[in-house]
């Protein structure tokens, strides 16, 4: 077991940056998930930890040593594949035995292992069997297996729920959730799924283009972002950017959304958001639980107003409800028994308190 | 209906295998003036004659070399060829494939120029080095090396090309997992790479041994058996027996034995194709 540390680690292919300096701590024992879209340098960062990727520039360091030039197999590292990876001639016990047999480890010790890690698995049965005769879940199992017995320094996961179905993904999610609660190994986990991130991570990295966006608790990530890319990113359905500024009327601090929508800001709000320029091009970052149906007791800094639904989504715990601010698509959540229907009228009361502002330029949360 | 639909294929199979076959049989219990049968005779003829025990030796030992040798150039060429950047390597892919696309009896006798014993290109250029000249095709061990040489060159490209095509099918991802789980570049190839191809060597290897096996055309032109029939080979034997020396029946009693050598090999190899055929 052991920390990880990243120092302006980057990735350079002929002309295009891939990864581009990026600087992390990961503590022992610690759950860091990365995440972000397809291309943003997540997978690559994670095969340079594991030295499969060479490293253009930086310093990537494993429990204090240096390690850009070490070769994977010298760096005790684990890795589990998105397609498995698994050795089709081997059985399930030589498939997770294979990395102890090559060190020349005790045949007993080896077994015991084994044993262990099936057991911990619910894979026991299986050993005997080879990959083919596997489904997809339990291929994935022995994928961790393998990594589990070698009981190395660190785990590292590239995508591994994204062959399984839906279903299946969930089940795993909580699998590899317990699994690392027992052997708490320093975990970097990679995937373009932000609830696998937000449901696994002690802590999750949003990368971008190359770049950190943020790093932060799955909660901190959710209530706190950073810019308006982990805004959006993180959350499903995503979070509601309307164009807004900010204007003064009687000595309050209102929230032009539209022409004839302005809102007051709440006290702690407007303490906030006094020093901005009321010129600026604003963003209005909202949460789709944060734009409900009204109804008789509303709390303070919460604000209605009428608006004609598009589209509804009842999803049977909640019904979505999408409208348009001025050509601006937003997204609601509303109790399925408020009423809404495709093309209705509604009332909608939207929660200020829990609003971001964003710079509209450069994406930052204000 | 089925049988009808198959028909068209089964009457070509019956017409240009089972006839000759059976022909040959036929043609193999007669004797040499094809008048009179014979049963057995040709076969407990040959089995008295030191030379038929010196071609079954000379055959197994080139079969088995050149094989041996083509599987395992084949298998460091592809090697390389996979690790060449994919921009250039079609070229070389094209290039490496040219002793296997020219013509066998054409490309031997450039060897055959290159053999030459007073004015060839190897006697000149060992000359240097103060070696030789070597009798390439006079002396029989030499002789011996040079056909299987010249077979070897000729289908090492077969199993490259083979090889190569194997070698794409394996997964990256088989490797960096072998790589984190510790293996060296040997023992990558050991664990993995040679247990993935298992089955293309196998069948590779089955068919050039029976290829190789019934060659004709390098030894025939290299040295026509010789020196002092060392070098012959169940075809070209039989051909010399058959048709040279106008013993029909014997000739065909030669070319028989090659059977039951090659169904042995068939079904060991075949068998274990079967059984791996469902793991990969």
């Amino acid at each position: 077991m052991a920390e990880v540390a990243l120092r302006k680690v980057v990735k350079r292919y002929d002309d295009v940056e891939a990864v581009r300096g990026i600087d992390l701590d990961i503590a022992d024992h610690e759950f860091i998930v990365l995440v972000g879209p397809s291309g943003c340098g997540k997978s690559t960062t994670l095969r340079m930890i594991a030295g499969l990727e060479d490293i253009s520039d930086g310093d990537i360091m494993i429990g204090g040593d240096v390690v850009n030039d070490v070769p994977p197999k010298d760096r005790d590292i684990a890795m589990v594949f998105q397609n498995y990876a698994l050795y089709p001639h081997m059985t399930v016990a030589e498939n997770m035995s294979f990395g102890l047999r090559l060190k020349h480890y005790p045949k007993a010790e080896i077994k015991a292992r084994v044993t262990e890690a099936a057991r911990l698995l619910d894979i026991t049965d299986l050993i005997d069997r080879k990959p083919k005769q596997l489904s997809g879940g339990q291929r994935q199992r022995v994928a961790m297996g393998r990594a589990i017995v070698r009981n190395p320094k660190v785990f590292l996961f590239d995508e591994p729920l994204s062959n399984l179905d839906a279903k299946l993904r969930v089940q795993m999610r909580i699998e590899i959730k317990k699994v690392h609660q027992k052997v708490r190994t320093t975990t970097v986990y990679v995937t373009h799924d932000q609830v696998e991130a937000m449901t696994l991570a002690d802590r999750v990295v949003v990368m971008n283009k190359g770049r950190i966006e943020q790093i932060g608790t799955p909660n901190e990530l959710y209530h706190k972002p950073a810019t308006r890319f982990v805004a959006g990113f993180i959350g499903s359905p995503a979070m509601n950017f309307i164009p807004c500024r900010l204007e003064d009327v009687g000595g309050t601090l209102q929230i032009r959304l539209t022409d004839r929508l302005a809102f007051p800001l709440p006290p702690a709000r407007a303490a906030r958001y006094n020093a901005l320029p009321r010129t600026e091009k604003l963003l209005l970052g909202l949460r789709p639980e944060h734009l409900t149906e009204s109804h008789a007791h509303l709390e303070p800094g919460v604000e209605t107003f009428d608006t004609v639904l598009d589209v509804t989504e009842p999803m049977g715990m909640e019904t979505l409800v999408y409208f348009g601010l001025e050509g601006t698509p937003v997204c609601g959540r509303v109790n399925p028994n408020a009423g809404a229907k495709d093309g209705g009228p509604m009332r909608l009361a939207m929660d200020l308190n829990n609003m971001h502002l964003l710079n509209e330029e450069t994406g930052v949360v204000l | 209906m089925a049988f009808f639909l198959t028909l068209p294929l089964i009457l070509l199979i019956a017409l240009l295998v089972l006839y000759p076959a059976f022909y040959s049989m036929h043609l193999a219990t007669l004797n040499k003036s094809m008048q009179k049968f014979v049963g057995f005779a040709n076969f407990t003829f040959l089995f008295k004659r030191d030379t038929f025990w010196m071609v079954v030796r000379q055959s197994c030992i080139f079969a088995i070399t050149a094989v041996f040798f083509k599987a395992l150039l084949g298998f460091i060429v592809a090697h390389f060829v996979h690790n060449l950047p994919a921009k250039g390597q079609r070229k070389w892919r094209g290039m490496l494939l040219v002793p296997w696309v020219i013509p066998p009896a054409m490309s031997t006798l450039a060897w055959l120029w290159l053999f030459d014993p007073s004015y060839s290109a190897f006697n000149y250029t060992l000359s240097f080095f103060g070696v030789g000249p070597v009798p390439w095709l006079g002396d029989t061990f030499w002789a011996r090396f040079s056909v299987i040489l010249v077979n070897v060159w000729y289908g090492a490209p077969f199993f490259m090309i083979m090889y190569l095509a194997a070698l794409k099918s394996v997964p990256d991802q088989l490797y960096e997992a072998a790589a984190i789980d510790g293996a060296n570049w040997w023992q990558r190839i050991w664990y993995v790479t040679l247990p993935m191809m298992r089955n293309i060597i196998a069948i590779t290897t089955l068919f050039s041994l029976i290829v190789t096996f019934a060659n004709f055309d390098i030894v025939r032109i290299l040295t026509s058996g010789g020196p002092l029939d060392s070098t012959h080979i169940f075809a070209t034997w039989a051909f010399q027996v058959g048709i040279q020396s106008s013993d029909i029946p014997l000739g065909a009693c030669v070319s028989l034995f090659m059977v039951p050598i090659l169904a042995v090999a068939a079904i060991f190899i075949l068998r274990d194709v079967s059984k791996r055929g469902n793991e990969a």
